[in-house]
């Protein structure tokens, strides 16, 4: 693959696995929601992000060149996946899952928003119909960190312990790299900088208005573009692939 | 509000006139609606024969999401996902045509979770390959729409008009199953196995769907004088052999009967005899899964509890916002 294909690839895997790797997170509550309604709307979104999985790793096979869009999901081992860590975060109680959907989906707004303007059009086009999804997402995760905050103490109370395990991913949303800052150049890729202000300011606001503390300093999640993943992500990738690595060149 | 039903119908209360009447009203093909007057027994088994069929759809989403993190590829990801979620919605919509019986819903649930309400004996089998995924929908959706296609049809108007919209996501359920069936048989010698397997452990428990024998079902006649049930358990269990006994053979799989055979004469299949023992034991708890799916409900709604909490506390704060407002 040519260089200037290569960055463009990385790029738009980056955002792929975001998608399948949180799609995948998202559909273990599938069945089990706290109640039926939740249960309904959660796998809705986790229908929603799955399905942008699929039109960006089909984007990025495009780019490639070859192999299917089930070959990346199923037939890679995990130093291959480009996701930020925040997203194979386990799911623990409902606070960590809104707490880490509501990171993501605001960050997933301003990044599509930047993208419905991207030279590639492909990812134009995908960023147009999938903002339309994660402002709705956003709208949701939004309720439930003031309905945990503004509820209960048991709700406040695991909603900033949630808070204390997650807040160290973010940072990982917004790294930038030489590769990045020549795509963003290029009029391809979101300004990550950008994004981290407007992200920054939009989660703040939020939080303002709830007693939840964020935690100043500490470890800072890294990593993932690169291939170097926490243990998670390895053990979810055992269960999602099993039947392609067990049984492979098989129509399913 | 369904007050004044409620108020018509305590038990006892039921005279000879307003019963022949509302007879009448049956035998005339009308829906009966739910401020309509009706007899006690008769509200009581549609609250009985809704909710069971609504935990049916919540129970059921279990074996299913067994399968959700390893389905094979993303569009077969997706299609489960989407219709582990339509059960759910059929499981809302059915809570709901029961609440406007006066029942709550969540007098319905506690049923459910302490053990006292019943789900479909189906629902206590194990997933245990990716075929009975596809199984589950080709049988276990293929049986409920036999059931269901007559539902739509009962005189009960809010039972009768959720069963039609059911009945369209069925039927897309059961070729959905199909689909992964003809994949499975058609593919490579372990798939075919798996197909096999999964019909060997789903047929018989497909057909208990149905209930017991006609001449064992309790709640039968009355029911159908009633035309709360259009057709008999027996029927229906016929009809969904004859229409599922050539789908195996094209995919050249073999029904664990083996006395089932072609009558030439009256052009059905008969089948052999069903355990029925293995029925009214896991009807009665004792079945592979009745545990561990209620163990499962019961974690659900545990876990759930704070959430439930903290939503309608915060939901409660915000009124009071809005009055002072």
């Amino acid at each position: 693959m040519p260089n200037k294909n290569e960055a463009r690839y990385n790029y738009i895997l980056n955002l792929a696995d975001n998608t399948l790797v949180l799609g995948q997170r998202l559909s273990g509550w599938c069945g089990v929601g706290p109640f039926l309604e939740e249960d309904l709307a959660l796998t809705n979104t986790a229908l929603d992000i799955i399905g942008q999985a699929q039109m960006l790793l089909n984007l990025a096979i495009e780019i490639k060149g070859e192999g299917t869009v089930d070959d990346l999901a199923f037939l890679r081992d995990q130093h291959q996946f480009k996701n930020v860590l925040l997203v194979e975060q386990p799911n623990g109680d409902y606070a960590q899952t809104m707490f880490r959907q509501y990171m993501i989906d605001s960050y997933h707004v301003h990044l599509y928003r930047a993208l419905v303007d991207s030279s590639e059009k492909q990812l134009a086009a995908i960023a147009e119909k999938s903002l339309k999804e994660v402002n709705y997402h956003k709208e949701r995760s939004e309720l439930w960190i003031k309905r945990m905050a503004l509820g209960t103490s048991e709700g406040l109370e695991r909603l900033q312990k949630a808070a204390n395990n997650l807040w160290h991913y973010q940072h990982e949303l917004f790294e930038n790299s030489e590769e990045l800052d020549k795509l963003v150049k290029q009029g391809i890729a979101a300004d990550p900088n950008q994004l981290q202000q407007n992200w920054l300011n939009d989660v703040s606001k939020l939080l303002a208005k709830t007693p939840i503390k964020t935690p100043q300093s500490g470890w800072r999640a890294t990593g993932g573009r690169l291939g170097h993943h926490s243990e998670y992500l390895g053990k979810m990738l055992c269960e999602m692939q099993f039947l392609q690595r067990a049984y492979p060149n098989c129509e399913w | 509000m369904y007050s004044q039903g409620l108020r018509d119908s305590k038990a006892g209360d039921d005279s000879p006139e307003l019963l022949e009447a509302f007879q009448k009203r049956i035998d005339n093909e009308e829906k009966i609606e739910p401020r309509d007057w009706m007899p006690q027994a008769y509200r009581q088994t549609l609250i009985r024969q809704i909710s069971q069929h609504a935990h049916s759809e919540i129970v059921g989403q279990l074996p299913e999401a067994n399968w959700v993190s390893r389905a094979p590829t993303l569009k077969r990801k997706l299609i489960l996902l989407a219709k582990i979620q339509d059960e759910a919605g059929h499981g809302l919509y059915l809570y709901s045509a029961a609440e406007t019986l006066g029942e709550s819903r969540h007098k319905m649930f506690e049923d459910l979770l302490s053990g006292k309400a019943k789900y479909s004996s189906i629902f206590n089998y194990p997933t245990l390959n990716w075929a009975d995924v596809g199984a589950v929908g080709w049988l276990v959706d293929g049986a409920a729409i036999m059931n269901q296609v007559a539902l739509c049809r009962t005189s009960y108007g809010p039972y009768s008009r959720s069963m039609v919209k059911i009945c369209k996501e069925e039927s897309f359920h059961q070729r959905q199953g199909y689909d992964i069936m003809i994949k499975m048989a058609q593919g490579t010698a372990q798939q075919k196995a798996m197909a096999q397997d999964a019909i060997n452990r789903l047929w018989w428990p497909a057909l208990m769907m149905f209930g017991p024998s006609d001449k064992d079902s309790k709640h039968s006649g009355q029911s159908m004088k009633w035309k709360i049930k259009r057709f008999s358990n027996d029927d229906l269990r016929d009809k969904f052999i004859n229409a599922t006994v050539p789908q195996a053979e094209y995919l050249g799989l073999t029904i664990p009967d083996k006395d089932l055979k072609y009558n030439e004469k009256s052009k059905t299949y008969e089948h052999g005899e069903i355990d029925w023992n293995e029925f009214v034991n896991v009807i009665k708890g004792n079945g592979e899964c009745n545990q561990q799916r209620m163990d499962a409900r019961n974690r659900a709604y545990d876990d759930g509890k704070w959430v439930r909490a903290t939503a309608a506390a915060y939901a409660k704060k915000q009124q009071k916002n809005e009055k002072v407002a």
